[in-house]
Order: C-alpha cells, then structure tokens, then sequence
C-alpha cells in the first residue's frame, strides 16, 4: 500500500513539486528568519561571549544589558577583590567612542578597555599580529570585519593610525571577534590608554571581570560579592540572558522577526495545505474506489500521511539546504558575517513544517474518512 | 431454465447456492421531512453462474440495491445474504475484509487510478490483499491478455480507449477472483460497438459456474447479454424476466 501511496503521490507531477515547494518555501523562509534573528539577538551579548577567562561580571546593580553600564568608582575592584571566593579581579571598560582617519573620515567604534597586566578580556585569535603588541604604548587591535569597514579593500596591513578622542593610537593587530549588534568595529587596546582617551573622566570601569575560586560555584561567588558590595555579580551565561531579555523585551526585533515567521508558516501552511486538500479531492473518487475494494481507513490514514510525510520530508531537506548554501555565502559579507543556521532554528523549524503538514493531512484525511465508498456508483 | 417467479425471487434454487439473496430490503436517506425512500420492500435472487442485469429508470434504485448488495451501503430493514454470509449484521471491518476478498466492481467511470498503468492498476486488489508487487503484477499480465490488452499494458489510463480503460477495469474487478463481479453501468460511457464488446467480455471472461455477475445498466441495447434481467421502479422490482438466450423468446413474470 505504501506503493501505491507513492505511486498515487508521485504520479501527478505538477502537484508532487508544488507541494515539495510550498514546504521548501515555508522551510526556507522560516529557518532563515529564525536563524537570523537569533544571530542578531545573540550579537547584542557577543562582546559577553568573546570573554572566556572570566566566569563572573560585576557591574553597577541597576544595568539591564551590555550597553548601558554606568562607570564605577576604582575602589569596586578592591572591595570586589576582598569578596572570599574571588581568586582575581579586573577591571574592564566597554563604550562607543569615535575613531578620526587620517583623511578625516570618523567612524563610530565599540572600544574594549582590557586589563593592562593580564589582558582579560583581550581578543583569543588573532588575524594578524602578536597578543603581546597590546602592551605596546598607544596599541590597539580592530576586529577583521572592522578593518575591512575602516579601510575598505586594502589588505590587512598593521601600523596604522588614526585618532580616539583625539588621541593617536597604532593598530598593533587585527584579531577575530564575535560581530556586534550594531556592527561596529571593535576596537581592543589596554585599559590605561582609554583612561588616557577619556582624561576628563573620573571613571572609566564599568565591568569588574572576576574569576571565582577553584571548585567554588560561581553562583555562590555572585551572591557573596553582591552581598558584600552594592553592585550586581552575573554569571556570563546569566548576564548575557540578562541582555538577550533585554532586547527582547524592550526593542520590536521580535515581533518584527515573529510576523516573518508567522507569516512563512502561515503562506506554507495555506499552500501546503490548499495543494494537498486539492489532491486529495481529485482523487476523491479513487479513494472511494480503493474503499470500495476492501482498503480500511487505517490503512487510508497511512496512505495519507505517508504521502505528506514524504513531502514534508523532501521540502524540508531542500529548504534546509538552501537556506544552508544561502548562510555560507551571506557568511562572506561583514553585516551577514556569524549569522548561520542554527540547531534550535533547523529542530523549530522540523517542529513546524511538522505542524503545517499534520493539519494538511487533517482536512484531507477528514474529507476520505467520511467519504462512502458507495460514491463510486455516482457517476 | 425457469428460475423466475411471480414474487421475483428464485424458487427451484435452494437458498444456500443463490449467490446473492435480498428479502424486503428497504433503505430510506435523511430523516423527518426530508426523508426519502430509495428501496421500498425489494426481494431478489441471484444464482451464481449467471449475468443478472439489473435495469430500471434514473432514480428507480438500481444503485442504492448494488450498493447495499456489494456491502458499501446498510439497508435500513430486511434481510440479506451474499454468498451465505449475512451482510446486514456483519461488523464494518469483515465487511471490508468481505468486499475486498469475495467482491469485484466495474464502474461506470472506471475509477482507474490515473498514475498507473494497466498492469499495476489491475493489481490493485491482490495489492490491497497483501500480495506481493511482483506476484500481484504477473496475475493482472494474465488477466489483461485475457481480456485483449496484451500490448497495451503498460500504458496509463489517459493513454487508453474509453472501452480499453473499461477492459483493464474488468480486469481489476477479476484478477483476485472474486465469486461476486458488481458493474454498474459499464457500458454508459461507451459506444455502442464497445458497449457491445464489453458485455461479450463480461460473458466470456467473467462468467464463471461459481461466480455471479450483476450489471446495472439501462442501455436496451446490451439487455440481450442477460440471463436474468431484473426492472426496477420506484424502489421494487416491478417485474423479472428470463429470456431464453437460444430462442430469443422470454418468460416474464409481474412484481
């Protein structure tokens, strides 16, 4: 019967492909907004990532994400780093400042202020140039895809220079890092030069990295700091959370994403469902005819959703396949660049195409479970 | 071979060899106001070995009584037996199991499934049966060449004659050997030349000592090729008539 299932299926060629495209379609659609839009959320908290050797963020208590942390005063870090459970503490400075070219072009530029001595929070591969060449007076490092917006089409090439805040800095070094939300250059350099950029500030740390004890729980170490001072400890998994809930909650990125989605699983579902409930009817009267013949409903049932269940398995390999081709390629351009498909976005997505086609099947499956097999004596 | 009587039903046969056995079957559709009789008290015979045509007006009820007859319809009162089971208490899924393994249908439309050929539409049934493919396709090979579609099997139904399609649909209808062929107008959507080459297959090929044949027709033209031709009008049999197949004369009796 399976056969004849596939047979009945494959036979009318044009619906056959229709169907495997409309699902192909709401595949694609849906797996590339899905995937996209938790690229963009993630680059909101990728600067929260890209530190790896700090387990804990320490901040002012009232910060809601990675952008919008109030300078604090320098004795935070040693009462931070008197906090039991601490193994070591550094500061770190994140803020948006803007770069002057040498031709007088200004570009606006996330800057990464890292510990002098240890480089924590310092960039973990590097391009081109030492992690060393930080520690060079006026050095800086900019992420690949941030040399290739400040100087487009010129090859990567280390020395040069331009002004922050008018003050001349060296590229030491072009490094990776995890694109921003804004897709800004990232620049890194040590935190005594931002405290040089920035003279008239009294502060210039808003984030304490710290590193808990050996075997403590990093959780435990949280509490204890924000127990012992009036800032806010975060895990890294709990403050780029915090972050992503930001974002979602208070910027119309999901509901802007949510209708695309909705609306690919809605124009899949629509003609899915329309191709397949019109296929189902055209062979109404060779449902009923194989009824007649002794084909039980149960086996009718399996007929029907093997036949959407080949469909919906077709399509959605092929709209994952393309939405895979169209990720590797988009991957090349800077504002594209680490937004991929995704685990959660290509399981969602099964979930859903699974979805659409069991409703399909539903309304075809209604209309042949009460079909009576006398039909095929009306002519 | 005086089988008719003045009741309709056969006589000089015992009950249990008739192949097909209604008493007072009567089937109403809807309720309340608008209920409709279709079948008002039929009583029927058929013996097997035999071309029972069933022929009436549009609306008189021929396609309600092969329906209740082949079992893809309940009758709503009376009593029924095809080849000794009964049907009017058989649960729906022997019924299934009973059409698919003792009934063969023709239809007026053929009802071939348009994404097979000859060959594999014909095997349905023994597919359906849980044959496999290979065994089931070798038995419709047989029965098409039977049936005059030897070079022919291997195309699909759009690729075929109206009569050539209603030949695989004998086919179809024989291949699993079934002791009771239901065709319901077979010959409605044909030419009168291939209506005629139909009902001579039905005769040669179909008729069987163990198999009975009921067609549904109200082409006149083809009434010669009955043994027993059953009127219908307004739900009952208003008359059977035996014609006497060497002398072309018949012996009619009044429902």
């Amino acid at each position: 019967m399976n056969w004849l299932a596939l047979r009945m299926l494959t036979g009318d060629r044009s619906k056959y492909l229709s169907l495997i495209l409309s699902i192909t379609f709401a595949t694609l659609l849906m797996s590339q907004q899905v995937s996209i839009f938790m690229g963009i959320v993630t680059r909101s908290a990728s600067q929260i990532i890209d530190v790896r050797d700090a387990d804990i963020w320490v901040m002012d208590n009232k910060v809601r994400y990675i952008d919008e942390a109030p300078y604090l005063p320098s004795n935070e870090l040693q009462r931070v780093r008197g906090v039991p459970g601490v193994e070591w503490a550094v500061r770190f400075h994140k803020s948006n400042m803007t770069a002057r070219l040498p031709d007088g072009n200004f570009r606006n530029l996330v800057v990464l202020g890292v510990d002098d001595a240890t480089l924590v929070g310092s960039p973990r591969e590097m391009v081109l140039g030492e992690l060393s060449s930080l520690s060079k007076p006026n050095a800086v490092f900019i992420d690949k895809a941030g040399y290739e917006y400040m100087w487009p089409n010129q090859p990567f090439k280390i020395g040069q220079e331009f002004q922050l805040n008018e003050r001349r800095v060296v590229l030491e070094g072009i490094c990776k890092a995890s694109a921003p939300f804004t897709t800004l250059p990232i620049i890194y350099t040590r935190f005594t030069e931002i405290e040089q950029c920035l003279p008239s500030n009294r502060n210039v740390m808003n984030y304490i990295l710290v590193k808990p004890v050996a075997g403590r729980d990093p959780l435990e170490v949280c509490k204890a700091i924000e127990g012992q001072t009036d800032l806010m400890a975060l895990t890294q998994d709990g403050f780029f959370w915090r972050t992503i809930d930001y974002f979602m909650s208070s910027t119309g990125i999901p509901i802007n994403f949510g209708i695309t989605i909705t609306l690919g699983f809605i124009v899949g579902a629509a003609v899915a469902g329309q191709t397949f409930y019109l296929f189902t009817l055209e062979n109404l009267k060779q449902f009923g005819a194989l009824k007649a013949m002794g084909v039980t409903n149960v086996r009718l049932i399996g007929m029907i959703l093997l036949q959407a269940g080949v469909v919906s398995g077709i399509g959605y390999g092929l709209g994952m396949g393309v939405t895979a081709i169209f990720f590797t390629f988009t991957n090349r351009i800077a504002p594209m660049a680490g937004i991929h498909l995704t685990t959660v976005a290509a399981s969602g997505v099964g979930f859903a195409v699974l979805v659409i086609i069991l409703l399909t099947s539903v309304f075809s499956l209604r209309k042949v479970l009460f079909l009576e097999p006398a039909v095929v004596f009306r002519g | 071979m005086s089988v008719a009587s003045k009741s309709g039903p056969v006589q000089s046969v015992r009950s249990s060899e008739l192949a097909v056995q209604c008493r007072q079957i009567v089937k109403e559709f809807g309720v309340g106001e608008t209920k409709t009789v279709a079948l008002r008290g039929v009583d029927l015979d058929v013996l097997p070995g035999q071309m029972t045509l069933l022929v009436g007006q549009s609306g008189c009820g021929k396609t309600t009584l092969i329906s209740i007859i082949a079992g893809l319809l309940n009758a709503t009162s009376g009593s029924l037996s095809v080849l000794g089971e009964d049907l009017i208490n058989m649960s729906g899924s022997n019924l299934v199991r009973f059409r698919q393994k003792n009934i063969g249908f023709v239809f007026q439309q053929y009802n071939l499934l348009p994404t097979l050929n000859a060959v594999e539409n014909a095997a349905v049934p023994l597919i359906i049966a849980g044959q496999p493919r290979r065994q089931a396709f070798e038995a419709a090979k047989r029965i098409l060449t039977l049936v005059g579609l030897g070079s022919r099997m291997h195309l699909l139904p759009n690729q075929l004659s109206g009569g050539q399609q209603q030949r695989v649909a004998i086919a179809r209808a024989l291949v699993h050997e079934p002791r009771l062929l239901v065709c319901d107008e077979p010959t409605a959507a044909l030419d009168a030349h291939s209506g005629q080459t139909v009902m001579e297959l039905l005769r040669q090929v179909a008729l069987q000592p163990d198999r009975a044949v009921i067609v549904v027709t109200h082409d006149n033209r083809v009434f010669n090729f009955g043994d027993t031709i059953i009127h219908m009008d307004d739900g009952v049999v208003s008359k059977v008539e035996v014609p006497d197949r060497n002398s072309n004369r018949s012996s009619e009796s009044m429902h």
